[in-house]
């Protein structure tokens, strides 16, 4: 009698507890203390905002939502958007409009320009909470150095890596027998196959690395682009890009006169016959395609042989976010190595991980090694170099400087 | 009550579109205090005028507007010249009205998944026709000179136009003056054009104006069919608002009021062409040129107008077909197979946006369709019919270009709700579903016959029973159609819907423009039919429930 009567108090103030630290938003979560962290996202819903465009990664979204709701209480939103900056500019006119707590975006997928942009704006969770995950210690922070470093910002534990992404090429070799295997090369098969090879109209985020990654193999020294761009002469710097461009637009689908306006109607134009040849921020993206009957299954993947441009995409927590621990415990949950490797599963979405797969517990690690990457997937070995990302500013320039010449 | 309730419209019309307009100048001129705009300035004008191919951009959305409007205008004005009263125009008038209904993002898909050259037109005719087996390298959808964008606007105004003409014409006599002139010898397109024109044109000319407005600042159908070497301004301007360089924000709102100049600069030469073309009209009835040898502008017309309405029906129909698809190669006409996998797939994330869009959509069409019916019975009451000048702020919602204020209302909602409301989204809706559904009802409204209220105030009725048991009964038909037109406004809103709303309440359209962006045609054919499905089922409830309640009211069917 006396314990029920102990346990029934015990609970209303754990329950009152709860309550106010619900009220409290004054103070942000310790992830350092993550039973407390825990308790606090018990029953609240976090709104991501997540780019919607791929109904695969839709679907792995929706199942983190039901494993989080099962394990920890909380509720999952995924926000469907079409464009990240228009989070960023979301997040600023609630910041315009005075709203400092309770804010409308609780987590975003993000990284480059728009990180580095939230960063220098003070629009992120300002403490550095992402490094006090509790599975951040699977994270492989020395063999995936541009987890701590995104576009060569360092993260500050401001965003949670969530996977990696490197580019690769491909192509139908039931149509092409020869692929191009540098930028020079590029353009010699595009001046022999007139009007089949295009890439994503920049800013699109993968036409901004096709233009960085030409700017790698054609640039003096390709170490300048590791610094901010006020440090060069952007001009000198870019001339041989610009010059390369101007030889191979010609040669290229539409005259370079349209541009498709991202990977996924690239990838609908190979797939159309229209291109030969299509690239994806993703070493999966044509076993996927194939998968899901949007590629045919003779397409194959290949990379340059001076390597290809790699990086990591995470998520990051607004400065204003409502429901700020549940944010966390869903960043941790996709970090964690079980979810990790569902995501790696090309059948579900093939996006590489960011984990030191051998830090890893045995039953995951076993299941990482066995993982099929599927038909078109090249080997982790077969990859090649990966060559990191320029510094954002380098990006911005490149963008502005190509709408004026070819944009307009 | 009632008394205030026209007063009450407007505010709920104008408020928030000049609340929008200063929210987004202020920034303009550099005033936004969080981001440390404290000093007015011009510079962001600057920036925006010297932008590359910002004067291209502001051009292709001049004349796209301009020869959209003309274009579709004379489509629909040379048909009901050579056509009207004629069985043929009878089944055209049935095969273009549902298509008023397609939301103009699912028209814009369906157009642009027919006619690129890897399209299904293409598809259909090769290799037999053409010879290829592989798509040319032709520059159709997105072309710099935005023609695949006005044929998809120009495909969709013109049902548009045919209605409110349609509805103009009992009260211009068109018959008789169609008798009269061909009795004088005159070609039908010609008696027309002298005779009825000026007075048809006279009563449409808003939505003339309402169309020309929206063309010079469209961004759905930009975005799916028109140029993007440069964009037309308006994209630029989402552009500008989306980027994550911050700044970039008091260059949107300097943006924003170019885009207000060239839908003013729009309407400007416009309205100057009215008065050239009336002088040259004065002229040409003068002269007194019978041109009866009509036949084959009669019968292009015709074609045109048949080719522009059929390409929207193919449009969807090629949606439905890739919706089911499997890997679909070309130049195969049908996909190498079929499967419900897409459909299975997206069924599950379906249910959110569905609630949302019905929630919204029945909402801001019953505030919206219960403040027109107390504006119109106050009307009754009072005697005073709306002066043409009330009946241009009507309009000043969808004259004002959507960019230019929905971001100045973004802050505004925000600063009023704290945070984003699913009450915010509905009232922006009303914003554009009222004058709608207020042009839709007033016409049968006041056309109803006063004798019927004279005959139940003389049996010692009151106005309110008068108005429930006797108007609104009789012109249920009109109100359900009212309503169906709003709710078809309101499942096509993109902008207010993802501004306003925070991208917290999904819709069909807004799921379906998210998802563009990953350019899965399987995909984008799911929501763009579901898109240009739910009107369907507004307009078929508003035909069938009149149809089934008055079913032994012989009298009461003709009023549909």
């Amino acid at each position: 009698m006396l314990k029920t009567l102990f346990r029934a108090t015990f609970a209303g103030l754990l329950a009152l507890g709860t309550a106010y630290a619900n009220d409290d938003k004054m103070s942000d979560p310790n992830p350092g203390d993550w039973p407390s962290v825990l308790e606090k996202a018990n029953g609240q819903t976090v709104y991501w905002h997540a780019w919607g465009g791929e109904p695969r990664i839709n679907d792995y979204i929706a199942w983190a939502g039901r494993q989080i709701k099962e394990r920890h209480g909380v509720e999952l939103v995924h926000v469907k958007v079409s464009d990240t900056g228009s989070v960023v500019s979301q997040v600023l006119a609630e910041k315009t409009a005075g709203t400092m707590s309770g804010g409308s975006v609780d987590l975003i997928w993000i990284n480059g320009e728009n990180f580095a942009a939230m960063k220098r704006e003070s629009l992120l969770l300002s403490q550095s909470w992402a490094n006090a995950l509790p599975n951040f210690q699977f994270v492989d922070v020395t063999g995936k150095p541009t987890v701590i470093n995104d576009f060569t910002v360092p993260t500050d534990g401001l965003e949670a890596p969530w996977g990696m992404a490197q580019l690769v090429f491909y192509y139908d070799t039931a149509i092409t027998k020869q692929v191009p295997v540098s930028m020079v090369s590029l353009l010699e098969w595009a001046q022999s196959n007139p009007g089949r090879f295009s890439y994503p109209q920049p800013p699109d985020y993968v036409g901004s690395t096709f233009l960085k990654q030409a700017l790698y193999e054609l640039v003096e020294d390709p170490t300048v682009l590791q610094k901010p761009l006020e440090d060069a002469d952007f001009k000198t710097v870019t001339q041989p890009l610009f010059s390369y461009l101007d030889d191979l637009h010609p040669h290229m689908w539409r005259k370079a006169r349209a541009f498709p306006q991202n990977t996924a109607s690239l990838r609908q134009l190979v797939a159309d016959g229209e291109l030969e040849i299509g690239f994806a921020f993703n070493p999966a993206a044509a076993s996927n395609a194939i998968e899901n009957n949007e590629l045919p299954d003779t397409v194959r993947s290949f990379v340059l042989e001076e390597g290809t441009i790699g990086n990591t995409h995470f998520v990051a927590i607004p400065f204003n976010a409502n429901a700020k621990a549940g944010a966390m415990v869903l960043a941790d949950f996709l970090m964690s190595p079980e979810a990790q490797l569902r995501k790696q599963d090309p059948t579900v979405w093939g996006d590489p991980t960011v984990l030191d797969v051998t830090k890893t517990p045995a039953k995951e690690r076993v299941a990482f090694d066995k993982l099929d990457l599927g038909i078109a997937t090249l080997k982790p070995s077969e990859l090649g170099i990966v060559l990191p990302e320029p510094h954002p500013s380098w990006m911005v320039e490149l963008e502005k400087a190509w709408l004026s010449r070819y944009g307009v | 009550m009632l008394k205030h309730i026209p007063a009450l419209t407007l505010f709920i019309l104008i408020g928030p579109v000049l609340a929008g307009l200063l929210g987004a100048l202020l920034p303009a001129f550099g005033i936004l205090p969080t981001l440390g705009g404290t000093e007015a300035t011009v510079a962001y004008f600057a920036e925006v005028l010297t932008t590359p191919g910002v004067m291209r951009s502001s051009c292709i959305s001049l004349l796209v507007g301009l020869l959209t409007t003309a274009i579709s205008l004379s489509i629909v004005m040379t048909l009901i010249a050579g056509w009207q009263g004629t069985r043929f125009f009878k089944a055209l008038q049935s095969l273009l009205s549902p298509l008023l209904s397609v939301p103009h993002a699912a028209a814009a898909f369906g157009l642009a998944f027919l006619i690129a050259p890897s399209g299904w037109l293409m598809r259909l005719f090769s290799p037999w026709a053409t010879g290829l087996s592989r798509p040319p390298d032709w520059l159709i959808v997105n072309d710099p000179m935005a023609l695949s964008m006005m044929a998809g606007l120009i495909a969709k105004e013109v049902p548009f136009l045919l209605l409110v003409a349609l509805a103009a014409l009992p009260q211009s006599d068109a018959r008789q003056k169609a008798n009269l002139a061909s009795t004088l010898g005159y070609g039908p397109i010609a008696g027309f054009y002298k005779t009825t024109f000026p007075l048809v044109y006279r009563q449409i000319r808003l939505p003339v104006l309402a169309v020309l407005a929206y063309a010079t600042s469209v961004v759905d159908v930009a975005i799916i069919l028109g140029p993007t070497t440069p964009p037309p301004l308006s994209v630029r301007l989402l552009q500008w608002m989306n980027d994550p360089e911050i700044t970039e924000r008091f260059k949107a709102s300097a943006g924003a009021q170019l885009q207000l100049c060239v839908t003013a600069c729009a309407l400007v030469v416009w309205l100057l062409s009215e008065r050239v073309i009336r002088q040259f009209g004065f002229k040409s009835v003068v002269k007194g040129k019978r041109h009866f040898a009509d036949e084959t502008i009669r019968k292009t017309i015709a074609l045109l107008a048949i080719l522009s309405s059929a390409m929207v029906l193919a449009g969807i129909a090629t949606l439905g077909i890739w919706s089911f698809a499997g890997f679909w190669r070309f130049p195969n006409a049908l996909p190498n197979s079929f499967t419900l996998d897409i459909w299975a797939r997206q069924g599950m994330g379906l249910e959110t946006p569905m609630q949302n869009t019905l929630l919204i959509g029945i909402t801001a069409t019953l505030i919206a369709v219960t403040l027109t019916l107390a504006c119109l019975e106050q009307e009754a009451r009072s005697g005073k019919t709306a002066t043409s000048r009330a009946l241009l702020l009507l309009y000043v919602p969808l004259i004002v270009p959507q960019v230019s204020f929905l971001f100045g209302l973004e802050i505004l909602a925000l600063q009023l709700g704290g945070k984003a409301h699913i009450t915010s989204v509905v009232l922006t809706h009303v914003i554009f579903v009222l004058p709608y559904a207020y042009l839709s009802l007033a016409d049968p409204w006041r056309a109803w016959d006063k004798r019927y209220a004279a005959v139940a105030f003389g049996m010692g009725h009151g106005p309110n029973t008068v108005f429930w048991r006797v108007r609104v009964p009789m012109l249920l038909s009109a109100i359900l159609t009212a309503s169906a037109v709003g709710f078809a406004v309101s499942i096509g809103q993109y902008l207010a819907t993802l501004l306003i709303g925070g991208g917290r309440f999904p819709t069909i359209t807004t799921e379906a423009v998210a998802l563009a962006s990953g350019g899965d045609r399987r995909v984008i054919g799911v929501y763009a039919l579901i898109q240009a499905l739910l009107p369907f089922i507004g307009f078929g409830l508003a035909l069938f429930v009149p149809a089934i309640l008055y079913r032994n009211r012989r009298a009461l069917k003709a009023t549909a």
